[in-house]
């Protein structure tokens, strides 16, 4: 019996709140992945077309150096919503993701939703805002990775 | 020597008077250890025998003589106070020559000095102990105390955030904490090799990971003052209430008692009123740049 992804998303914090109008356009775009450790999620420079929410495991967010190799910049777990380059012209990932443990997540198609935003702005807009406040998290706390604070 | 120890702060009456408050005790050497590459613990056994008992949160002046004294939180378990131990990163030429001490020598001892974390305060309570750095080394007898008394609490959570895999303080005891049922022992760093297999990112980041009930939460938070901040925008967004949330605060301190004005910080001197601190007694200094 095929079991639909409904239930399983609309438990994510990321979709909380969402309209089951809205909720349903979505569970269209998404499928379940599974990724061993050491596997990567996505890799820098490729077309970018899908976001992850991840249900179980960790996933470390890499930026390749010449000199010093790969460099964790940030580990993402259970609930974290993982890209959005999907979202932003050129479509490219900026940096790999690699599965640190075994990892299974909700895959949810960027092409086919970045259609059905422009299609229907208020799903664009909830979207939107909820991609927002991730980004800024991660700003802040970008900002105090940089500030390198345990130095001094 | 009968000494009045001052007051800061208005309408504070005169406290009570200590016998010869600035005067040191001499205590001995037991062991010094590395806890990082640029950190050690220090244990230490009082000459004359006599313990000293102190509360989670507390500090003592350390005095090396011909080098001089600094003020240092102390580590130890309040429970089992045979042993000073204090924790200290070897950044200035006192914190250096206490690493060079050896088994035996001598060391000057003022305190307990302060106030400690509001452990009692917290009973009832969720607990979420958030450290960044050396900051684990005064919040470790708050862990000792609540670890001690597990039944009197909820949940209890605790943040470590450190630079790197190397740089995480008391790496064993965290994983022995971890290893218990009854508390959460989350750690990060901000930058790490790809070996490591924990977490990468700022200590914030680990707070939307526990669970808590913030209206009946009391967060604990020592480390870098700009990590604090952010760490108390973070509890409050999630509604833990400003008077829950519990500071301790570094300032250049000298005599240790709220004489001499060093560590002065507003209306309070941060030797004697603090170094634990409530935010809603903070908050507005903490953004004044001029102080």
């Amino acid at each position: 019996m095929h079991q639909t992804l409904e239930p399983i998303m609309a438990e994510q914090p990321f979709l909380k709140g969402l309209d089951a109008e809205h909720l349903q356009l979505l569970v269209g775009c998404a499928s379940n992945v599974r990724y061993e450790a050491g596997q990567y999620l996505l890799r820098e420079s490729e077309e970018a077309n899908q976001f992850y929410i991840i249900r179980h495991g960790r996933v470390a967010i890499e930026v390749y150096t010449p000199n010093r190799g790969p460099i964790v910049i940030e580990t993402l777990g259970e609930g974290d919503v993982l890209g959005w380059s999907w979202l932003v012209p050129p479509y490219n990932w900026r940096f790999d993701a690699r599965a640190i443990e075994l990892t299974r997540a909700i895959v949810l198609d960027g092409k086919c939703l970045r259609g059905k935003c422009e299609q229907d702005y208020q799903l664009g807009y909830e979207l939107l805002s909820r991609f927002l406040q991730i980004i800024e998290r991660r700003l802040q706390a970008t900002r105090l990775q940089l500030l390198d604070v345990y130095k001094d | 020597m009968k000494t009045d120890i001052g007051t800061a702060g208005p309408g504070r009456q005169t406290e009570p008077t200590l016998d010869d408050p600035i005067l040191p005790r001499m205590f001995q050497v037991r062991r010094i250890f590395s806890e990082t590459a640029d950190s050690f613990s220090c244990e230490l056994q009082p000459s004359d025998g006599e313990v000293m008992h102190f509360s989670p949160g507390q500090f003592n002046m350390l005095y090396v003589f011909g080098v001089g004294e600094i003020p240092i939180s102390i580590s130890g378990n309040p429970d089992k106070p045979k042993l000073l131990v204090h924790t200290i990163r070897s950044v200035g030429p006192a914190s250096k020559a206490i690493r060079r001490l050896k088994r035996g020598d001598l060391i000057g001892v003022r305190g307990p000095y302060g106030t400690g974390w509001p452990v009692k305060g917290a009973e009832g309570n969720d607990v979420v102990i958030v450290a960044g750095g050396i900051g684990l080394a005064p919040l470790r007898p708050l862990i000792y105390r609540v670890l001690a008394e597990r039944e009197k609490y909820g949940r209890v959570a605790l943040l470590v955030g450190a630079r790197t895999p190397g740089d995480i303080l008391f790496q064993r005891q965290l994983e022995r904490w971890r290893g218990r049922l009854d508390i959460d022992v989350l750690v990060t760093v901000d930058k790490a090799p790809r070996s490591w297999r924990g977490n990468v990112g700022v200590v914030t980041s680990l707070i939307p990971k526990i669970r808590f009930d913030p209206a009946t939460t009391t967060a604990f938070v020592c480390g870098p003052e700009v990590m604090m901040r952010f760490t108390a925008m973070e509890l409050e967004v999630r509604g833990v209430p400003t008077s829950n949330l519990h500071f301790s605060l570094e300032r250049n301190m000298k005599c240790g008692i709220g004489l001499c004005g060093h560590c002065q910080l507003g209306p309070y001197f941060i030797c004697k009123d603090g170094p634990v601190l409530g935010l809603d007694k903070i908050k507005k200094l903490m953004a004044l740049r001029e102080i």
